[in-house]
């Protein structure tokens, strides 16, 4: 047994791997939507947790980027928080907890708040990157459906979905058809997010390490939410603002106060949020004179 | 009021220092060895290299340590190191027939040139939990024959005398065997890289789909032609010499399963081969392997798909226990984002059919 076992290089990959992760996400870019067949390695983390999203970070992270990790929508969560490690370990690169200032956000269930400039890249790591998985298992299938552009079924499972329950009831990894061809998971972000995803100024790249695919949306690409002219897609609303910023309009955590039914709702987006209450923006439950008022 | 669940890293940090405080246990117990696990729980590193792909005894026991006896950790422990290491290149295909054997076993003939060796099995062993091993008494050595030096015959080898079995399949000079943890994997697949598949396969699974296979999900008539296990040369071509050189020797488990075969209307009437190949010792795992090999030759051979085992897309896909450990288990990661827009849409769906039910109430109500 070699002492100098725990040596790696540069964020973790060997050089050879990053070339072969690259040659797919410059596929998975020239064909946007288009999912790439990549040779997934074994990460030291679990499949499921996020080696897809990984691996094309360790791929085109360099030493001079900045880098944000978050998982639903939180920078503490401690799965970002064991990513986020895990870069400053074996590429000793900056990192932040601030949108603007990251070159590179991996994420995990959400779209930051912040809209996204040119430049920053959004990496989300992707649980199940076949969209029509659901309504076809196998995969020698699916990626035929895809080539030849037959996207029926999917249609017939949205419709199926409105006469069983007079909407369509699909809240997250709701299906998205890019640049006018492939219809792509877009991971499992609340239905929320997919409008940020329309000619977004960043590049947003999608890994799925267990399943193998890289997949891309360039930016200033059209992304459109799959529905019927009858049944237009919409987004989320929430009746509360943020309860620490107040902020309206954004995506809302429930937080269970007791066992007495209380809760209440606070941003998902941990950075917007501290951002708006720096900038003294104040909620309902940090009003100064809430208690006073009562 | 609210506190936003921060400190994730210092959870972490903490986690981690009781998990080493648990690995160790009682202080007062000398703490265990890699050289103790490597030799006294041989096939725990066995498996853990099999499913690992990575023929290392000390670093395999030194990941059965780490994982506290957990295999399939063990296992995601030597596949995370292995995937750093560079590959040079390929071995010659070994000569299984030039094992030097440690157990040979046949069930279809009873007496075969090279006999019948039982080796260090525990077939026979009445399973009654044995006193002795509470303490560290003197084991008396074993008996030993010298080994006659001869190659032991296979007996797929005595059939094919005949033709009575399938010939073992031809593949081109220049077939470069394909390697799955270096390529994308693609169905359908070819019979090497399946065989790489269910060679690192778990092995729990792939005995529940060989049992599946016995009772009759996709039955394919087994015997056992041959189960061997020893040790081999492992030889690589070196372009700069002309000819192989030897890197060293490996303990592996053969099995060659004999299926019946009614004949089709390209092939004769003839038994069929199922293959297992396992580094060290795990017979277990090379004849469900070999079990499986042959189902996920269904179509190949014409036979109808109707079991699990014979559809190489369920088998392989679900074969891996490390993505299939890492899948199952990151169900316990946060989803509040996900599960909030569950909330919302099924209280708005309730909420829709209670205003219809008073909506209905109240025309009832008018209309008396």
């Amino acid at each position: 047994m070699s002492a100098d076992l725990a040596t790696y290089n540069f964020a973790y990959l060997d050089e050879q791997t990053k070339r072969m992760i690259r040659r797919a996400i410059l596929k998975a870019i020239a064909i946007p939507g288009y999912q790439v067949p990549f040779a997934s390695r074994e990460m030291p983390m679990p499949y499921g947790w996020g080696t897809g999203g990984v691996q094309v970070t360790a791929a085109i992270i360099g030493p001079d980027d900045v880098l944000k990790v978050i998982d639903q929508g939180a920078d503490d969560t401690t799965n970002a928080v064991s990513i986020r490690a895990f870069f400053q370990k074996v590429a000793s690169v900056a990192v932040t907890t601030h949108t603007k200032d990251a070159t590179i956000i991996q994420t995990r269930h959400r779209i930051p708040e912040q809209k996204l400039t040119e430049g920053q890249v959004l990496v989300y790591q992707v649980p199940i990157p076949e969209p029509l998985r659901f309504l076809e298992p196998r995969e020698t299938e699916t990626r035929k459906m895809h080539a030849l552009e037959e996207y029926g079924l999917m249609h017939v499972k949205l419709y199926e979905d409105i006469a069983h329950n007079g909407r369509i009831s699909k809240t997250y990894a709701y299906p998205v058809k890019v640049d006018g061809r492939y219809v792509m998971d877009p991971s499992p972000t609340p239905k929320f997010d997919n409008p940020k995803m329309h000619m977004s100024d960043a590049l947003q790249l999608f890994g799925a390490g267990r399943e193998k695919r890289i997949y891309a949306v360039p930016p200033h690409t059209e992304v459109v939410s799959l529905d019927f002219e009858d049944h237009p897609f919409e987004i989320q609303t929430f009746e509360q603002d943020c309860a620490l910023c107040g902020a309206h309009g954004v995506y809302l955590d429930e937080v269970v106060l007791d066992d007495q039914g209380g809760r209440m709702f606070v941003c998902s987006d941990t950075d917007h949020c501290e951002d708006r209450r720096d900038h003294g923006h104040v909620g309902e439950m940090l009003a100064p004179n809430k208690e006073a008022a009562e | 009021m609210y506190v936003a669940v921060k400190g994730g890293e210092a959870a972490i940090t903490n986690a981690h220092a009781l998990l080493a405080d648990r690995r160790r246990g009682d202080r007062s117990l000398p703490a265990l060895t890699i050289e103790q696990i490597a030799e006294q729980l041989g096939l725990a590193v066995d498996r853990v290299m099999a499913e690992a792909s990575l023929y290392d005894r000390s670093l395999a026991a030194l990941a059965v340590r780490q994982s506290r006896g957990d295999l399939i950790e063990a296992i995601f422990l030597l596949r995370a190191y292995r995937t750093t290491l560079p590959r040079f290149g390929s071995s010659v295909p070994v000569d299984t027939a030039a094992m030097k054997v440690e157990r040979r076993v046949s069930a279809t003939y009873k007496d075969l040139p090279g006999g019948q060796l039982l080796g260090p099995t525990f077939d026979y062993t009445h399973r009654l939990l044995d006193p002795s091993l509470l303490t560290d008494e003197a084991i008396a050595d074993p008996a030993r024959k010298e080994a006659s030096g001869d190659e032991i015959m296979r007996v797929s080898d005595i059939l094919a005398h005949e033709g009575l079995i399938e010939p073992d399949g031809d593949l081109p000079d220049d077939h470069a065997a394909g390697d799955l943890t270096r390529e994308p994997l693609e169905f359908p697949m070819g019979r090497d890289l399946r065989l790489q598949a269910l060679a690192r396969g778990d092995e729990g699974f792939l005995l529940a789909l060989g049992y599946s296979t016995q009772r009759g999900y996709g039955r394919n008539h087994p015997f056992v032609g041959e189960i061997r296990i020893g040790e081999v040369e492992v030889e690589m071509d070196m372009p700069e010499l002309g000819f192989p050189v030897s890197l060293g020797r490996i303990q592996l488990t053969e099995c060659q399963m004999i299926n019946q075969f009614k004949g089709s209307s390209i092939a004769p009437p003839q038994f069929t081969r199922g293959y297992g190949l396992v580094f060290g010792q795990s017979e277990r795992k090379a004849m469900s392997m070999s079990l499986v090999d042959r189902a996920l030759r269904a179509e190949e051979l014409g036979e109808d798909i109707t079991a699990p085992a014979q559809d190489e897309e369920f088998v392989i896909s679900h074969s891996d226990n490390v993505q299939a450990t890492g899948f199952v288990e990151h169900l316990k990661l946060p989803h509040y984002v996900d599960f909030q827009a569950e909330l919302a849409m099924v209280r708005k769906m309730r909420a829709d059919i209670e205003a219809t039910r008073h909506a209905d109430t109240e025309m009832k109500d008018a209309a008396e």
